[in-house]
C-alpha cells in the first residue's frame, strides 16, 4: 500500500500554484497520471522518488515512512529504490546497453531476460547515441526494472515508440508488472494509450 | 585568489607560509622533515596552488552542463554520490577533463613569478626553463635563451595543437 499526502509549491507562468495530492494506491496498482502541462505530474514522481522535497506532507510505502515533513524523516533516493523512467531517458552516454543494466544489477539472468523483453539482445554493445529514440526509451524502462523495484515511476515512457512497438511493449510490461507485483505510476499526456494497461487513474490539476 | 593575485605576490606569501622559521613551515619541518622553500617539492606544491583554478574552472563548468537527470537516474538505482561521480559524471566530461589537464600543464610550464619566489632558481634543483630563459638573457647568452625558448615553444605548440585536434575529433559532448 502506498499512501501519498503531499503539498508542493510550483513555479508557473501565472505565478505560484500548488501541487496537492492525497491518495492511496494498493499494491499491484497500475495508475495513469494525467493533467495539464505544468500541473506537477513529473514533480509528483520526483517527490515520490526522493529527488524533490515537498513543502508539506507524508509518503508511506508498506508502513515504511519515506518522507514525513512534520518529523523530518526523509529517506534518500538510494534507500527508496523506486524505479524511475525519465522523460528524457537520462541514459548514460558512456555506457553500452549491457553496461547500463550491469550498473543497475549484477543478476546476469535477469539482465538477459530484460534484454529479451526490450528486444535489445542484438544491441548490447551499442551506446545510447547509436540507438533510435524507441530503443533508448526501452533501455530506460529496462534499466529502471533492473533493480526489481517495488514501485515503478514512469514519466511519459511510451511517447517515442511507434504504435506497433507500443502495443507489443505494453503487453509484455503488463505481464511483467503482474509477475513482479509492481505498483506503477505512469505519467502520460495521452491517457487513452494506457487504457489496456492501467487499472486506476489520478488527475493532477494545479491549484 | 590565485586567479587574480599577481604570481609574485602569491609566491611571496607562500614563501612566508612555508618558511621553516615560522608557523606551518616550521611545523612541517619539525614534524615531517618537510621543507617546501627552495626545494623541488615546494615548487610542485606552489604550482599546484597557483594552477588549480585553471583546472577547476573548466571541470566545474563541464559538470554543470550535464543534465541533472543523469545523477538522479543513478541515485534511483541505489548508487551513492561518490559512485555516481566516478562512474557516470566523470566519464562524461572526459574531453573537458583532458583539455583542462593539458592547458593547466602548459600554463604551469611557463610559470615564472611563483616558482622564482618559492624555488629560488637553484641550478639543478629548482631552476625551471622559464627562469633559465630570463637568466640567459640577463647574462647576454642569447643562444641558450633561444634554445630554452624554442623548447618551451615547441612543447606548448604541440600541446595546443593536440588539444585542438582532440577537441575537433572527440571532444564533442556525448550528450549532443
Amino acid at each position: 500500500m502506498i499512501s501519498i499526502n503531499i503539498e508542493k509549491k510550483l513555479k508557473a507562468y501565472s505565478g505560484q500554484q500548488w501541487l496537492k495530492v492525497n491518495r492511496e494506491f494498493t499494491d499491484g496498482s497500475i495508475i495513469k497520471i494525467y493533467g495539464p502541462s505544468g500541473a506537477g505530474k513529473t514533480t509528483l514522481l520526483k517527490i515520490i522518488a526522493g529527488l524533490v522535497s515537498p513543502e508539506k506532507g507524508i509518503i508511506k510505502v508498506d508502513d515504511v515512512i519515506w518522507i514525513d515533513t512534520s518529523t523530518k524523516i526523509d529517506l534518500s533516493p538510494q534507500k527508496r529504490m523506486a524505479g524511475f523512467v525519465f522523460q528524457n531517458y537520462a541514459l548514460f552516454p558512456n555506457m553500452t546497453v549491457q553496461e547500463h543494466l550491469e550498473y543497475a544489477t549484477k543478476d546476469a539472468e535477469w539482465i538477459d531476460r530484460l534484454l529479451s523483453i526490450g528486444k535489445l539482445e542484438t544491441l548490447t554493445t551499442h551506446k545510447p547515441e547509436h540507438l533510435s529514440g524507441g530503443q533508448q526509451q526501452r533501455l530506460a524502462i529496462l534499466r529502471a526494472l533492473a533493480i526489481k523495484p517495488k514501485l515503478l515511476l514512469m514519466d511519459e515512457p511510451f511517447s517515442a515508440l511507434d504504435q506497433q512497438m507500443k502495443v507489443v511493449l505494453i503487453g509484455e510490461l503488463k505481464l511483467l508488472f503482474a509477475e513482479l507485483g509492481l505498483t506503477v505510476l505512469i505519467v502520460t499526456h495521452n491517457p487513452q494509450e494506457l487504457d489496456g494497461l492501467c487499472n486506476g487513474e489520478l488527475e493532477i490539476a494545479g491549484y | 585568489m590565485p586567479l587574480v593575485l599577481p604570481p609574485s605576490v602569491l609566491g611571496f606569501y607562500l614563501l612566508l607560509a612555508f618558511s621553516p622559521q615560522h608557523g606551518v613551515g616550521k611545523w612541517l619541518h619539525n614534524a615531517f622533515d618537510l621543507q617546501f622553500v627552495f626545494s623541488f617539492q615546494g615548487l610542485v606544491l606552489a604550482s599546484v596552488i597557483y594552477s588549480m583554478p585553471f583546472m577547476i574552472g573548466p571541470i566545474k563548468s563541464a559538470l554543470q552542463q550535464l543534465p541533472a537527470s543523469l545523477s538522479q537516474a543513478s541515485y534511483t538505482l541505489g548508487k551513492s554520490e561518490r559512485e555516481t561521480f566516478l562512474r557516470v559524471l566523470l566519464p562524461n566530461i572526459k574531453p573537458s577533463l583532458f583539455t583542462a589537464m593539458v592547458l593547466t600543464f602548459a600554463h604551469t610550464l611557463g610559470e615564472f613569478g611563483v616558482v622564482l619566489m618559492i624555488g629560488g632558481n637553484i641550478p639543478g634543483i629548482t631552476r625551471v626553463a622559464s627562469i633559465a630563459v630570463y637568466d640567459s638573457v640577463e647574462n647576454m647568452d642569447y643562444s641558450s635563451a633561444n634554445t630554452y625558448s624554442l623548447i618551451l615553444f615547441c612543447i606548448t605548440f604541440v600541446l595546443v595543437i593536440g588539444v585542438f585536434i582532440f577537441n575537433k575529433t572527440q571532444a564533442k559532448s556525448p550528450l549532443e
